[in-house]
């Protein structure tokens, strides 16, 4: 009996998990605020009492002290009974013994923060045997984004739906710009039929979910969704589709540099990386026979002229420093280099960034963050039509979300203009088969569809949600 | 601070108190009593000005450390004048000094009463007089959030201001859910009292309102006798255990709920707690012997009153002003320690006393072995700093708190026992106290300042001071 009424009295939301996390780091407080807020009870542990403290202090959370990998510790944090254990300590080999632990004891589903190279390469194999349904590599995925954004250089920040097939892309408004002033129900005849979707407005302070009397004015930062081919003609209609960039500058020699110089060459890209540290130089070049590797401070002025600082197309920020990689963009950006990105762990940041002009800003945290979320948040609704991707763009005020379309979904077969939507949201992309629809009022969602969501309303975990 | 946000909690919880104080109407008017007109007309207001305060929302809710701190001191003080207003302006109590004494007894569990004859209150007031006890015992806030529509991220903060003890720790991770099992827990504890009280004979309005003081462990009786009216073993017994069972940490039933019966035995606290229970039964039994007819029935009065005592609830069944001054002594003591952190009991907290006592034997130990490391631990694990200051900090107010009010209250100029135990009984949520405000007496004939001093000290006692204190702290108004 004292079962039955308990979950009448927990489970307030139908899709509610229980979620541990370990690790109350930057990305480990996040995820909590995040999923906590989704109605999820999360409990977080960590070896400092002062981290766990504050955790528990600053959101509706619970914590518990003391080492992941003890099984006391993940037996009072309630992991036999969990539906996932999140791992996102400092250390890869301790989030994959949690994961490893935490599955003998009963969880559901593991996620872990793996980072290096030497693991990621073996990943599906290890997968399987430490008991990890899903593994997040920041620097690797920052790369990929990097080395996507090199290949749209006018896009300030690129993100991808349906298995890379549909883009989401982030670009800044100019004076001359065609679409300046160019209302929204304009726009195919603007752009000569081009099928895209304009799916955010962030104007200043503020965020605009469009309608098609929304006007596009310069200075917007607007977020487009688009195939891959439409996108690269929309580029070019509008003029800003530069010369293919062929010699990249990757100031700091970490993981992101390996990962993103061994992209860039696979798509034909020179690469150039200055790093401090001789011996990492060693092991770069040892890795990487077709980069040239420059020892050295990238922040030395006299370096950077030595090397020919400003004959380079594109120059990426990623030493382990968040005010040296800007202090570097913001050289570059000087020498009137085409492509700048910037690597910054540090969130708070971004507003002041985009004040002195750096606006390609690359987050790891940032990208591991919304890579968990999403897989969190699918498996939360395996019954409806679930998330599959999950983007937080505008500085995390919207979300781009894809979802699968599932039979008995509210949404289908109904025309969209006739559907309630809620407000501040928009349908921005119907992908069917190989087929790419930027839907109209008319466009109908079908069962087996994937449908992008764009909303600025948080918590949609079900595409039903989207109705009023 | 945030004022707004403070007031928008605030008007939530003083419309749910509106509500609450509906009862005792319905109560009035099951007994056909006129009263029940002054209650309606309290409640309908009360929930009047709680709708308007929270109307004052702003776009954001800011509940840091320090509003939550502001909510709960103005909440308790705000509640208890609400709650006096039936008494005050039904004329059953013609003072409104004594009418909010009454009321903040009740809420904070203390069952100190100023009236000589309970029993000339209608059913209604008798009825929300307990009431106020069972809703004060859990806390109004804990109420506020198990029910009350909201954001949950910063409720923290409020929770940790009510909630007695040095820690307070969640039963599951979402705080609503921790304040709704909590709530359950405690209606079923009174319900199965009540069934226990009514199988013992009990009316069903009397086995009703006992068990609601029982749960908040308060103490208001509805006979001018307290329990001895009953003059009933099995209603003394039963009443012996609730009293004890509410004085015991709630994660206890939680854990025993899920299964976890052996770590639930197992917790420190509580061993010390029933140590200290059966050592008080036992040397009072012993010294009280000759005055009863049999070892039972000193047995029967003696663990009663040790109970009673320790769980702050306070009722009576024997005249423990005729007991030997060593009983009276031990009793004072009991008066001190209280109930166990995270229960509706009041007092310093088992918890707390023996962390202090541990402390005394460490430093002991470390005079004599300078070199030994022994760092000291409760409940098989290290005590945190914050936790040691904390309860340091603790004792330097009560003890402060405690001077200030006796020197006060002695300007009656009533025996030092008696303006001593006026204290200790109001701060630590007891009720009675020794002499003239003992057993069989009242705090009717204190003076106005003496009453006031004794409020604050309820108050403060309940809240365990910081609330109370950051009322008179400037800094606690400055906004931002």
């Amino acid at each position: 009996m004292f079962t039955t009424i308990y979950n009448n009295i927990v489970s307030h939301r139908e899709a509610y998990m229980k979620i541990v996390i370990i690790g109350a780091g930057k990305i480990g407080l996040s995820l909590a605020s995040c999923l906590s807020q989704d109605g999820n009870a999360v409990t977080v542990i960590d070896t400092n009492p002062k981290a766990v403290e504050n955790a528990v202090n600053s959101y509706d959370i619970n914590g518990v002290m003391g080492n992941g990998v003890n099984i006391t510790v993940q037996n009072d944090a309630g992991v036999n009974k969990s539906d996932v254990l999140i791992a996102t300590t400092g250390s890869d080999e301790i989030n994959m013994l949690c994961c490893l632990i935490a599955k003998k004891l009963g969880v559901k589903r593991t996620v872990a923060r793996i980072r290096d190279p030497e693991y990621s390469r073996q990943f599906i194999l290890m997968l399987d045997m430490m008991g990890l349904d899903f593994a997040v590599n920041p620097e690797l995925e920052s790369a990929s984004e990097m080395a996507r954004l090199l290949r749209y250089p006018t896009a300030i920040s690129l993100d991808t739906f349906a298995k890379g097939r549909v883009d989401l892309a982030e670009m800044i408004i100019n004076e001359d710009s065609l679409l300046d002033g160019v209302k929204i129900s304009e726009l195919p005849r603007v752009l000569d039929n081009i099928r895209l979707l304009v799916c955010a407005i962030q104007r200043g302070d503020e965020v605009i979910i469009p309608n098609g009397n929304s006007v596009i004015k310069a200075g917007d930062k607007i977020h487009i969704t688009a195939g891959h081919e439409q996108l690269a003609a929309f580029f070019n209609k509008i003029g800003a589709y530069t010369k293919k960039l062929r010699r990249v500058l990757i100031i700091g020699g970490g993981r992101i540099a390996y990962y993103l110089a061994r992209r860039l060459q696979d798509s034909g890209m020179t690469v150039k990386i200055v790093e401090k540290d001789e011996k990492r130089c060693l092991e770069l070049s040892e890795m990487l026979p077709k980069a040239e590797i420059i020892h050295g401070d990238g922040t030395d002025q006299s370096l950077l002229s030595e090397i020919g600082f400003s004959q380079y197309d594109a120059c990426v920020a990623a030493t382990g420093i968040d005010e040296e990689n800007i202090i570097i963009s913001m050289f570059a950006k000087h020498c009137n280099m085409s492509k700048i990105i910037t690597k910054v762990s540090k969130s708070t940041m971004m507003d002041m960034l985009q004040s002195v002009g750096i606006d390609t800003v690359i987050s790891p945290r940032q990208m591991t963050e919304n890579l968990i979320l999403s897989y969190v948040r699918a498996l939360k609704n395996t019954e409806g039509s679930s998330v599959i991707t999950l983007h937080k763009v505008v500085d995390g005020r919207v979300e781009a979300l894809e979802f699968r379309v599932s039979e008995n979904s509210a949404v289908v077969n109904t025309p969209i203009f006739e559907l309630q939507l809620k407000k501040n949201l928009l349908i921005s992309c119907i992908i069917r088969g190989n087929n790419i629809i930027i839907p109209g009022g008319r466009d109908v969602i079908l069962p087996g569809d994937n449908v992008i969501v764009t909303t600025s309303n948080e918590q949609l975990s079900d595409l039903d949600d989207i109705l009023k | 601070m945030n004022i707004r946000s403070v007031f928008f909690i605030l008007g939530k919880i003083i419309l749910l108190v509106g509500l609450l104080m509906l009862v005792p109407v319905a109560v009035a008017l099951i007994y056909r009593e006129a009263i029940w007109l002054t209650y309606l007309a309290v409640a309908a207001s009360t929930i009047a000005i709680g709708a308007i305060c929270s109307q004052l929302k702003k776009k954001k809710l800011t509940i840091r450390a320090r509003e939550g701190i502001a909510i709960a001191g103005l909440v308790w003080m705000l509640v208890s004048f609400f709650g006096a207003l039936p008494f005050y302006i039904s004329g059953e109590i013609p003072s409104l000094v004594d009418a909010v004494f009454e009321t903040v007894s009740g809420f904070t569990t203390t069952g100190s009463t100023i009236l000589s004859d309970i029993e000339a209150l209608s059913h209604a007031s008798l009825f929300w007089r307990s009431f106020t006890h069972w809703i004060g015992g859990m806390g109004v806030l804990v109420l506020g959030l198990a029910i009350l529509p909201g954001d949950d991220t910063q409720s923290m903060h409020i929770m940790r201001a009510e909630v007695p003890g040095p820690t307070v720790g969640k039963l599951v991770s979402r705080i609503r859910v921790t304040a709704r099992l909590l709530y359950i827990i405690y209606i079923s504890l009174t319900l199965l009292e009540a069934v226990f009280l009514l199988i013992g004979g009990m009316p069903l309005y009397d086995s009703i309102v006992t068990s609601l003081a029982t749960a908040g462990t308060g103490g208001f009786a509805i006979k001018n006798a307290s329990i001895a009216a009953y003059d009933s073993a099995y209603i003394d017994a039963v009443i012996t255990a609730f009293m004890l069972i509410f004085s015991v940490n709630f994660t206890l039933y939680y854990m025993i709920l899920l299964g976890q019966l052996k770590t639930a035995i197992r917790s420190e606290e509580l061993r010390w707690f029933f140590g200290i229970v059966v050592a008080a039964t036992v040397l009072i039994t012993i010294n009280v012997l000759p005055l009863y007819s049999g070892i039972f029935e000193a047995l029967r009065y003696s663990s009663f009153q040790v109970a009673s005592i320790i769980s702050t609830c306070g009722f009576i069944t024997a005249n423990y002003d005729l007991w030997p001054t060593f009983s009276q002594a031990v009793l004072l003591l009991l008066m001190f320690i209280g109930g166990c952190a995270g229960s509706t009991g009041g007092g310093i907290k088992v918890y707390r006393v023996v962390v202090i006592c541990k402390t005394a034997f460490a430093n002991v130990r470390r005079q004599l072995f300078p070199r030994s490391v022994a760092p000291l631990k409760h409940e098989g694990k290290l005590l945190d700093d914050d936790i040691k200051n904390g309860i340091t900090g603790y004792m330097f107010t009560y003890i402060a708190i405690a001077a200030v009010s006796v020197l006060i209250i002695s300007l009656d100029n009533v025996s030092f026992a008696e303006s001593f135990t006026a204290m200790v009984a109001c701060l630590n949520n007891i009720g009675p106290g020794l002499g003239k405000i003992g057993a069989v007496g009242n705090f009717g004939d204190l003076s106005i300042l003496s009453k006031i001093v004794l409020i604050f000290d309820m108050l403060a006692g309940r809240l365990e001071f910081f609330p109370m204190l950051a009322m008179f702290y400037p800094a606690t108004w400055k906004k931002g």
